[in-house]
């Protein structure tokens, strides 16, 4: 077993998507994150288990809407998103063949037939189809196989592929969600990346990948949809970069010790056994870093926050540096008072905040 | 190497073509560049024109550099605000009328005046324009200029600054008229067309810095330097005593045209006080060690006085914090990047923005700010920083917003500062504090 | 962030309850604001799913659409939006004052008062401005009729949500906003952003910390979220049921319990508020307010067009200017009001505050064609001087007055002043400091800026497209899918 199966221990293990790689972004340098994902750990039902369970319920209103949005683009072989594209990639109007790889079963299998469709069509094979539905790609992340599903991958004619991602947020007057805008343009960079190794492995120009990938969404407050091409290659040097990186995952593993398991040891009954105490302190092992962003992206975060407590970080990084990198609350109250003498490189920090308390005193009295 | 003039000037007056744009990276002679235009246009008889700069500095240095090219008799109107007292670099010169109105410069052909001070014109239209610094400049100055004149010529720097507001607002985001955006990106954005030119050759960066700015800071826009390797020489008269990190980051620099003096890693406040005072100590010892700089100027060579070293930092309380180093009989230049604009020094010293900081922000990694910092100099850049900065570049998070139909911007300031770290690892020298 | 917030935020999360940031109130509250607190439905663009509307804390209204995805019951909600909404606005539309006519200007009527809207938090605002973009270019007749009061709201929307990004305005007001910036909580402004939490730092429940109350605030059984967005379980696990089941009684009790906590919250937010003394210069913004309050009225009474999707050109610049202007103007004006404001520009140098110790109030400069009054005052600064010779500053005691540095040694500062001593050569007493005055300056200026010169829409450049098509709206406005 290898160290990383270790940590995980029985559980079947949480495969990365193109989202959990995204996510390797925004918070890099976390490495209990790192560490947790790249040994396929359900960090959901950590969180949970240890008290400190994540909030991302997700709405049926929401999950529905999706839903109706992606089948009617794609209803009648793409009828609707066909137009768009032809709009927005000016492709030709008879070239419109449409692949569903959807209805193919096993995983390898899928991956293997998107792989040979997509190869042939970059040969320049017209008939190798316009249009690619669900197809599986492979992406390696820190040595193992991760199979992507983008919603759709689109070659121009005698051209290039470009990468179609729908998402159901509006688009209002040509604004949309900035958040959700660059979640979605990481995502796809995902997806180019995956797509430009493919190519380049069997032989091919990665280039054939455009770094403009095509943003779907539904327009104003209706449902018709419209597409805006996204520039993402600032996310793909950012993702390669930290693709790069994950090498450093095993360095932190090979530090921990041998013995320690996140294994929650289910019962019979589906219920956690594995003792709190052990698996709080288990993740005390490895370093967090936690910021107030983390909330909204991770499922250990409520917990990272607690454990967080008393730290100047727990509460914003400008916080933090607006008081000089101190790192401790009560170090920063009581270099504020001059209770304590400050260590040498904390001179300059102690002089501002004696001066900032003085001056609040001052104002307030 | 080509000379652009002429195919600028043949796609101004081709009748085509309302505006051109020329690039210039750094120390590539777009001051040069504009005095020959004017001086072309002048000849040519494209006239009147009126010249536009962005600040009261650009325009005096400009009128200083213009009126010695021009022939005889070519009057020059300087436009100015009521109370401005022209610097002795304007007064001497005859042939320049200053007035705080068109009517008060007489038959001036050639009117010159900030774009602040063209805004508040209502009336009045000049047949040609030349507009400098034009990527300083924010599109709503643009906006309110625009009018004033018929074919403009646009010269500017793209990897420097890009202009600011105080306001904090997507409400324009995407409009191809963003008041916030550059006055050139604009320009382009409503006119595609527009030939844009690129001045090809720095002629202030060294053999050893063009390539690293120029892959970093412009990379689609690839230029070289006008000096070749060994052409410039920067040698130290004397020896330094106990060889401390100081003396060597110094030795490193005039060896080899960079060095990285790194410091412990350690979270500072911005005004961290080792740093500043590094700062300070460097470039007293590249005076100190009577360096003498070698080059195409100076083939006997010219001492490196402190007039010539500057200091660079991204915060004003960063330059207070420097300057406190240093004697106030001090010539050294502190300043920030944003003032450093446009100027030039033989040896540089640059408070790298992200030292010490436990967290990048957008300001810190906003590319043009390292880029201005790390092309002022003529003969060597020493960067002082702590340790850890690439270490923090890999943690930070990739969170920005995208906005939908806003061009990407290249270079990004995160790569940027990927890539010059990455070329100041091999030129480390550390301080062991 | 500053440092002086930063220290408040750690001395929260020592003390347990939030800290004071401001010593005034720098938002306008009106006597009797109207209270919106607006939830939409997940998924949708800005559908709105249900509002707690009112001017009294005793009487909320509650609003709601029965079957969220039918377009004609969103319009019916619209409707009784603008019923309440319209009539709270034209209770404003009444007495009047005279403002004298000024250099360039006739003089004119302004209303007395202003409305002002209060909604939880920056999601409220955007639930203004969304709903305002979909509700202005609507027809009263045709096609797509809807109620005529339905675009009248929608412009009125608008004009609340795009007052509220003028810095200083108080007409259109999150109370996560104004809360954060008098109090700071010993948590992260991303949870501040959290009503209830926010609420729960600053007045704790008794016999329990802020960080508690906050903890608990979290916990969306017992507070849910302050909308727009609704809590994702009880969309599952109620909010869809009763719409399924299509009762009436059911789904009004389910989303007046969404809302009631939060509507509470609104008002224990106002009494807060209202504790806290108001700036000095608080007033002169909200007749600024009240001065755009007047102008939109009547030309919504003459029938002007709904506001444009997005601005062009001119109008883009033009804005962008108006703001930076506003901006300048309200930072230097609260801190003038509020020392707590001014002393974080002592901290970061652009202020000191010290003592007269020399002053020659009768100095006269003769050098140049006319003898004017120049007055030379010593100031021995507490703060280091990061600020030298070149520096004009104002203090705000004396805010028509402006200090030239002359000399800086060690802590005394040399001003010469001018302005603000009447026009003779002597010293009207009071108008120069005394030896002894303690007083505070800075580079803050509230002087008046003169507007920036813009060409007419019409003479838009070409560099910037050329003069923009004239905005009309058309059917496709009108039938715009709402879905």
């Amino acid at each position: 077993m290898t160290n990383l199966e270790c940590l995980r221990g029985a559980a079947a293990p949480k495969s990365h998507n193109a989202r959990t790689i995204a996510a390797l972004t925004t918070n890099p340098g976390c490495s209990r994150r790192a560490v947790m994902d790249a040994a396929g750990i359900d960090k959901e039902r950590l969180a949970s288990h240890v008290g400190f369970p994540a909030r991302f319920g997700q709405s049926q209103f929401a999950i529905t809407r999706g839903n109706v949005f992606e089948a009617q683009l794609k209803a009648n072989g793409c009828a609707e998103l066909l137009r768009l594209l032809r709009e927005v990639l000016a492709l030709p109007i008879g070239a419109a063949a449409y692949d569903d790889l959807e209805s193919v079963n096993q995983l390898d299998a899928r991956a293997d037939r998107s792989r040979e469709l997509l190869t042939r069509a970059a040969d320049g094979d017209e008939d190798a189809g316009t249009l690619f539905d669900h197809p599986l790609l492979r992406l390696e992340v820190g040595g193992r196989w991760v199979y992507l599903e983008p919603d759709l991958i689109a070659l121009q004619f005698g051209g290039k592929f470009y990468v179609v991602e729908i998402k159901s947020f509006a688009v209002i007057d040509g604004k949309a969600d900035g958040t959700k805008v660059s979640a979605a343009a990481t995502q796809s960079a995902v997806y180019v990346l995956a797509m430009r190794r493919l190519l380049a492995e069997a032989g091919y120009d990665p280039g054939l990948v455009s770094h403009d990938v095509v943003l779907v969404c539904p327009e104003n407050f209706s449902n018709r949809p419209v597409a805006t091409l996204v520039d993402v290659r600032k996310k793909l040097s950012v993702l390669e970069r930290q693709l790069a990186r994950m090498g450093r995952i095993d360095a932190i593993v090979d530090g921990l010790s041998p013995s320690l398991t996140f294994d929650l040891q289910v019962d019979d009954a589906g219920v956690p056994q594995r003792p709190v105490a052990e698996l709080v302190d288990g993740m005390g092992q490895i370093d967090a870093r936690y910021s107030p962003e983390c909330l909204a992206n991770c499922e250990l975060a409520f917990f990272c926050r607690h454990e967080a407590r008393g730290s100047t970080a727990a509460l914003g990084k400008s916080v933090r540096e607006e008081l000089g990198g101190v790192s401790s609350v009560s170090h920063a109250l009581s270099l504020a008072s001059g209770a304590v003498p400050p260590a040498e490189d904390e001179i300059e920090a102690a002089e501002m905040l004696r001066f900032a308390a003085k001056l609040r005193s001052e104002c307030l009295s | 190497m080509s000379d652009v003039l002429p195919a600028v000037l043949a796609d101004l007056t081709s009748g085509l073509h309302r505006g051109v744009v020329v690039d210039s990276p750094p120390g590539a002679g777009k001051s040069t560049l504009v005095v020959r235009a004017t001086s072309s246009m002048v000849s040519s008889g494209q006239l009147p024109l009126m010249i536009v700069a962005q600040t009261n500095e650009q325009v005096d240095d400009l009128i200083a550099r213009l009126v010695p090219a021009l022939p005889p008799g070519v009057g020059i109107g300087r436009l100015s605000a009521q109370g401005y007292v022209a610097p002795p670099r304007v007064a001497q010169h005859a042939s320049v009328t200053v007035g705080s109105k068109v009517a008060d410069l007489g038959p001036a052909l050639i009117v010159i005046g900030t774009a602040a001070k063209w805004a508040t014109l209502s009336e009045g239209q000049w047949p040609w324009a030349i507009v400098d610094e034009a990527y300083q400049m924010r599109s709503d100055m643009l906006l309110r200029i625009a009018n004033r004149f018929d074919k403009a010529l646009f010269v500017g720097d793209p990897g420097q600054l890009d202009p600011f507001s105080v306001v904090e607002s997507e409400r324009w985001t995407g409009l191809t008229w963003d008041p916030m955006q550059s006055a050139v990106a604009v320009l382009l954005r409503h006119n595609p067309d527009l030939p844009v030119h690129r001045l090809p050759v720095s002629w202030r960066l060294p053999y050893s810095a063009a390539p690293v700015v120029s892959q970093a800071f412009y990379p689609f826009a690839e230029f070289t330097s006008g000096t070749g390797e060994g052409d410039r020489r920067l040698s130290l008269s004397t020896s330094g005593v106990g060889g401390g990190a100081v003396d060597a980051a110094v030795e490193m620099a005039a060896a080899t045209g960079w060095a990285l003096y790194e410091l412990p890693s350690q979270h500072t406040l911005r005004t961290d006080a080792e740093a500043a005072a590094a700062c300070a100590a460097l470039a007293q010892r590249v005076v100190e060690r009577g360096a003498v700089a070698y080059s195409e100027v100076a083939p006997d060579g010219a001492p490196v006085t402190e007039a010539r070293v500057a200091i660079g930092a991204a915060h004003r309380d960063q330059v207070a914090a420097i300057r406190s180093y240093l004697p106030e009989s001090s010539e050294i230049t502190v300043d920030t990047a944003n003032r450093l604009q446009g100027r030039e020094y033989d040896v540089t010293i640059v408070l790298h923005p992200l030292s010490g900081r436990r967290d990048a922000t957008a300001f810190h990694l906003e590319s043009g700010r390292l880029c201005v910092l790390a092309s002022r100099h003529r003969h060597a850049c020493i960067v002082v920083a702590r340790a850890g900065i690439p270490e923090l570049l890999d943690a930070h998070p990739s969170t920005e917003p995208v906005h939908l139909n806003v061009p990407v911007k290249f270079p990004d300031g995160w790569e940027a500062n990927q890539a010059i770290m990455a070329h100041l690892h091999g030129h480390r020298v550390r301080d062991s504090g | 962030m500053s440092a002086l917030t930063a220290l408040a935020r750690v001395s929260a999360v020592s003390s347990g309850v939030a800290q004071p940031i401001a010593t005034v109130r720098h938002v306008h509250l009106s006597s009797r604001p109207l209270v919106f607190v607006p939830l939409a439905l997940a998924g949708e663009a800005n559908a709105p799913l249900a509002a707690l509307v009112g001017s009294s804390p005793d009487a909320p209204q509650l609003l709601f659409v029965p079957q969220p995805r039918n377009r004609d019951q969103r319009f019916e909600f619209a409707a009784k939006l603008a019923a309440i909404l319209l009539s709270y606005v034209d209770s404003f539309c009444g007495e009047t004052e005279t403002v004298p006519a000024g250099r360039n200007t006739e003089p004119r009527e302004r209303y007395v008062d202003a409305p002002q809207i209060l909604v939880p938090n920056g999601g409220g605002v955007g639930f203004v401005r969304l709903f305002g973009r979909s509700t202005r270019f609507r027809r009263t007749e045709g096609e797509y009729a809807v109620d005529a009061s339905v675009p009248l709201l929608g412009r009125w929307l608008t004009f609340f949500a795009e007052r509220s990004e003028y810095p200083g305005s108080s007409l259109l007001v999150s109370m996560t906003g104004a809360l954060s910036m008098h109090w700071a909580t010993g948590q992260s402004a991303v949870e501040d952003a959290n009503l209830a939490a926010l609420v729960g730092w600053i007045d704790p429940p008794s016999g329990m910390s802020g960080a508690e109350a906050a903890l608990e605030a979290e916990d969306p059984l017992t507070w849910p979220p302050a909308g727009p967005a609704t809590d994702p379980t009880f969309d599952n696990e109620v909010l869809a049921p009763a719409i399924e089941a299509g009762s009436l009684s059911m789904l009004e009790s389910a989303l007046r319990s969404q809302l009631m906590p939060t509507w509470e919250l609104m008002w224990r937010g106002v009494s807060l508020l209202r504790g806290l003394p108001p700036g000095a210069r608080v007033e002169q913004r909200w007749t600024a307010d009240r001065d755009a309050f007047t102008g939109f009225a009547s030309y919504v009474a003459e029938g002007g067009y709904p506001q444009a999707k997005r601005d062009v050109a001119v109008a883009a610049a033009q804005r962008l200017a108006r703001l930076e202007r506003a901006q300048a103007l309200y930072d230097a004006q609260r801190a003038y009001d509020d020392p707590l404001l001014l002393a974080e520009y002592r901290l970061s140098g652009e202020a000191f505050a010290g003592t007269v110790i020399a002053s020659s109030p009768d100095r006269i400069d003769d050098s140049g064609k006319r003898r004017v009054l120049r007055p030379h005052v010593t100031v021995r600064s507490e703060d280091p001087v990061l600020l030298g010779p070149g520096a004009s500053v104002v203090s705000p005691a004396r805010p028509s007055q402006t200090g030239s540095f002359v000399s800086v040694s060690g802590p005394d500062v040399v001003l010469e002043l001018s302005g603000g001593m009447g026009r003779g050569l002597t010293t009207p007493p009071g108008s120069v400091p005394e030896v002894g005055e303690r007083l505070t300056y800075t580079t803050l200026t509230e002087s008046y800026q003169a507007p920036a010169a813009f060409p007419s829409r019409e003479e838009t450049p070409w560099t910037h497209g050329g003069p923009p098509v004239e905005y009309v709206p058309d059917d496709e406005d009108a039938a715009e899918d709402w879905s």
